[in-house]
């Protein structure tokens, strides 16, 4: 009789998790009977067009990826650094806690307020442009409070006998953490990094807050270009009136989940590889 | 002669005082033991003497430890050097998450005493040659350390502490998570090792204390009760609390 319940919760949790995959089985389904026609090398590598035919995503995808490894080249060292600083070096002082507030605060800030902050410090005050470099540099913002809290808890994680194996061999602070503490962090750090960045990639708001282009006919060559992004391009293309436009949107969509698909199984590979080479 | 002497040493966990006005002086080239019922200050003690405790928050000490003469707690003191003269092994075994060579270079490498690379090898050798383990593994430094028995992962942190040269070695409850076969395997290395090294032995286990020990001492709610040879502690203690607890009265 006492399993009873125990059975009732299982069941119940199967239900809500087979209701969430639905979901997210419907749209991608949707999106997919939409937009499937429309995926092709051409439209891949093509341009944007007024005709929705001849359209292609290229200049929106390249300038995705670059501006993520510009975004991860600014947010991981100094998420990370932060994050070791916080965890190994702050002390418990009033300011250490409130800082640590903060960083939970920010990390659940509406990231349209990153926009407007990266409008006002890095386009105008630092007098950047509507460049990748400020696009980037405000996405930075927008993941460094999950990154520095993923890594805490990773660092966290590492069982205090490690560190004091280490320690008591002669070992410092900075060598223990270096050699001992951050390999075994790794993959909790690499985890919470690619998520952080795979929700980056899918940001919108931001970016066309900072005045990113919504209408670029190159590929960005360099950090001071000009810029789009794929969930601009799919935004501009939604809305379009022509139904044509619809579809370039749902196969835009596609690509874009695939790009986001792709980072979180490199998370996970990443992930299982460093463990697998720790144990 | 003395190698480690403590004077009136206190030590509080916030306001907690955990150690009481601890004066003991250890025998260099002997194993002392500390022991007493759980909770009576004796790993905390061990702890000071490599100031280990100093990495955990809201600890601090009162008094003077003297090693050599010199008090390990005087301003100025390098931590990290004194920490490579006396090493420390824990109660649970805690190789790091890597290959066994690395974990005895680890020590060797951080301390700049790595040399050439055969010279490295040869130390690593030897160390593991010294914690009895050399045999068992010779075949396999490349493998985790993690793969290893749980007595083998013990000796390998021996090796890891003695690469370094230590002058000091402190063991804190070093066989305690083991079977009676690992247990013994290390308790012939500690009879070995004190040829060359001072070894100081926490252990509650007291057919241990007397067998691996030349003195021993009795801690009980933080003070040091009886500090003796070992054959006294056991045969002909001064104290009462102490003939108690090692009769089996209490404890």
């Amino acid at each position: 009789m006492r399993r009873l319940p125990d059975r009732a919760f299982q069941a119940v949790a199967l239900a809500v998790l087979c209701l969430a995959l639905a979901a997210l089985a419907a749209l991608i389904l949707d999106v997919w009977r939409d937009g499937a026609s429309r995926l092709s090398w051409d439209f891949l590598t093509g341009f944007p067009s007024r005709r929705a035919e001849s359209a292609g995503i290229w200049h929106a995808l390249t300038g995705s990826v670059f501006v993520i490894l510009v975004t991860a080249a600014l947010a991981v060292p100094i998420g990370v650094g932060a994050a070791i600083y916080l965890e190994e070096y702050g002390t418990r002082s009033l300011l250490a806690r409130l800082i640590e507030i903060n960083i939970t605060n920010l990390a659940a800030v509406p990231s349209i307020i990153y926009g407007l902050l990266g409008l006002g410090l890095f386009v105008r005050a630092l007098g950047m442009g509507r460049s990748v470099l400020a696009g980037a540099s405000t996405l930075a913002l927008l993941v460094l409070p999950v990154i520095i809290l993923t890594t805490r808890e990773a660092l966290r994680a590492v069982p205090r006998s490690i560190r004091e194996g280490s320690y008591a061999l002669g070992a410092t602070k900075w060598q223990t953490i270096w050699h001992q503490v951050l390999p075994v962090a790794l993959p909790g750090i690499l985890t919470g990094t690619i998520l952080a960045l795979s929700r980056a990639i899918g940001e919108t708001a931001p970016l066309i807050t900072i005045g990113a282009l919504t209408f670029v006919a190159f590929v960005p060559d360099g950090l001071w270009s000009p810029f789009t992004v794929l969930p601009i391009q799919i935004f501009n293309w939604v809305s379009r009136p022509q139904p044509a436009f619809q579809v370039n949107a749902a196969a835009a969509i596609l690509v874009l989940l695939a790009l986001l698909l792709t980072m979180n199984a490199a998370a996970v590979w990443l992930r299982d590889r460093y463990q697998k080479k720790l144990v | 002669m003395i190698k480690v002497r403590a004077e009136r040493l206190n030590f509080y966990y916030g306001a907690t005082r955990a150690l009481q006005d601890i004066s003991v002086a250890v025998q260099p080239n002997v194993v002392t033991a500390f022991i007493g019922p759980s909770g009576c200050g004796k790993s905390t003690f061990l702890r000071t003497l490599n100031r280990m405790n100093d990495i955990v928050p809201g600890t601090r000490v009162e008094g003077r430890v003297l090693i050599d003469d010199a008090d390990i707690y005087a301003p100025g003191v390098d931590v990290v050097a004194l920490r490579r003269r006396v090493g420390m092994v824990f109660q649970k075994s805690n190789p790091f998450p890597k290959s066994i060579f690395e974990n005895v270079a680890y020590g060797l490498r951080i301390n700049n005493m790595a040399g050439s690379r055969s010279e490295l090898a040869g130390r690593v050798e030897e160390s593991l040659r010294q914690a009895a383990l050399w045999g068992e593994v010779k075949d396999r430094l490349h493998e985790s350390a993690l793969a290893i028995s749980g007595g083998q992962q013990q000796r390998l942190c021996i090796a890891r502490a003695l690469a370094v040269r230590p002058e000091i070695l402190l063991m804190d409850e070093p066989a305690s998570a083991l079977d009676p076969i690992a247990t013994q395997r290390i308790e012939e290395l500690i009879y070995d090792l004190k040829q060359a090294y001072t070894i100081v032995i926490v252990t509650h286990n007291m057919q241990q204390a007397a067998r691996v020990s030349d003195y021993t001492a009795f801690f009980w709610l933080g003070r040091l009760v009886e500090y003796d040879r070992t054959d006294k502690i056991f045969t002909n203690p001064a104290e009462q609390l102490t003939e108690d607890y090692v009769t089996g009265r209490f404890g």
